[in-house]
């Protein structure tokens, strides 16, 4: 298409605007199907273990690294200023607040995300979506919808656990082999979390997070070319456009729950 | 699923929805500052602007009738040349004075605006003359020090025995 031509330019907005709608459709069908994706709930449980079992190891291991790295430059900074006994506060605000969600959905995005989108595709690049309307089986109900409310589910409780690791990897690094003091790590982090308003919000996040993602994985999977090239596309497609997705949602997110 | 012809017309309703968030989203959080009103440009001259900022708030009386548009230097008088951007719905005399003042003790800076007793108001392009720069805390404490070190020069010192 040509970028000069008003015939082309048209075509191609309008192009891009039948797709977002089709994608808000299949966005509110997925939506409106949580109740009986749920009566069949030996699909979503199949999901479930395949979504986030298989990820608990990325992303504790993540979350432990990423609080050992906050421990070591928290403590450098605070120090500075003589506040080293605030780094249980720096390190849990900054997970549960912030990283925590951004980082899991990243996590999850390049690691369940993809595979998401690579199975959904190879199903429709070896016809079984075809054979599936061919049966009456609606495929968004048997395929896509399980899928989805799996990656939904999934999303809060991986954050969580990163949250989790890190806070104890700042706790490794931070009491264990610099010295801070463990008492007052532990009573900062009691004293200035608030559950309401940091946690709290923090899990309003990774379930957004997982709505987002796990939309983006299914349906970029459901829309691929039905050939090696289309799924591999595809699966790209889903890394970028959903980290992309993560990062400006975490802005408007924040800009609303944690600004006066 | 099937594509439907009145798609195009669904995804322009999820972008006008999206802008609307975003729109909320940064205004709930002071970010974007969209004024409507019309302003008009005054220029003063501090010798001290102190932590002042563009976009800092000018209050007359606590209310906010305009805003800081720029500062320069003034490299032939040494000093601080401020614009200001009042609105245009709020008229000062022609010898209004200018202070700058913290809000709480160590908050950001803004311009105090006080109207002086002239009869002719300030019109675009004027340059109001009395001005007060910002108070350091640098000079004030070394103000007070050098102050209790001259008290205490002028007492007499205990005799030893």
């Amino acid at each position: 298409m040509t970028w000069y031509k008003p015939a082309d330019v048209g075509f191609a907005t309008r192009s891009k605007l039948a797709d977002l709608g089709y994608a808000a459709r299949l966005f509110m069908r997925l939506l409106t199907s949580i109740v009986p994706t749920f009566r069949r709930f030996g699909l979503v449980r199949d999901q479930l273990h395949f979504l986030g079992n298989y990820s608990l190891a990325i992303i504790a291991i993540s979350g432990l690294f990423v609080g050992f790295v906050f421990g070591l430059q928290g403590y450098y900074t605070l120090q500075r200023y003589g506040s080293s006994e605030a780094l249980g506060l720096l390190v849990t605000l900054s997970l549960v607040r912030e990283l925590g969600p951004v980082v899991t959905a990243l996590l999850f995005a390049g690691r369940a995300g993809t595979s998401l989108t690579a199975e959904i595709g190879l199903m429709k690049a070896g016809e079984q979506i075809s054979v599936m309307e061919m049966m009456a089986v609606d495929p968004i109900q048997r395929v896509l919808a399980p899928r989805f409310w799996a990656g939904v589910v999934a999303m809060p409780l991986l954050a969580a656990v990163f949250s989790a690791m890190g806070v104890i990897g700042g706790w490794v690094v931070g009491v264990l082999m610099i010295g801070v003091d463990s008492g007052s790590f532990w009573s900062q982090i009691q004293g200035g979390v608030d559950v309401w308003q940091d946690v709290g919000n923090g899990v309003i996040k990774s379930v957004v997070f997982g709505l987002t993602v796990t939309f983006i994985a299914v349906y970029q999977g459901f829309e691929a070319q039905a050939t090696p090239e289309g799924v591999a596309s595809a699966t790209t497609r889903t890394v970028v456009v959903a980290s992309l997705a993560v990062l400006g949602l975490d802005f408007i997110l924040t800009a609303m729950m944690f600004t006066i | 699923m099937q594509r439907s012809k009145n798609d195009v017309w669904v995804g322009m309703f999820v972008i006008i929805g999206a802008v609307a968030i975003l729109f909320l989203a940064l205004q709930s959080a002071n970010l974007l500052s969209l004024n409507f009103q019309s302003t008009y440009n005054v220029s003063a001259k501090f010798d001290n602007v102190g932590g002042l900022k563009p976009k800092a708030a000018v209050r007359s009386g606590g209310v906010v009738v305009g805003r800081v548009e720029s500062m320069t230097f003034d490299d032939k008088t040494f000093q601080a040349r401020v614009t200001l951007a009042l609105e245009s719905r709020y008229a000062f005399p022609k010898d209004s004075s200018l202070k700058i003042l913290t809000s709480g003790l160590l908050g950001e800076q803004y311009i105090g605006i006080e109207a002086g007793a002239a009869e002719t108001n300030l019109v675009a392009g004027d340059v109001i003359g009395a001005t007060q720069s910002a108070v350091v805390l640098e000079n004030l404490i070394s103000q007070f020090l050098f102050s209790k070190a001259a008290d205490g020069a002028t007492t007499p010192a205990p005799e030893k025995k």
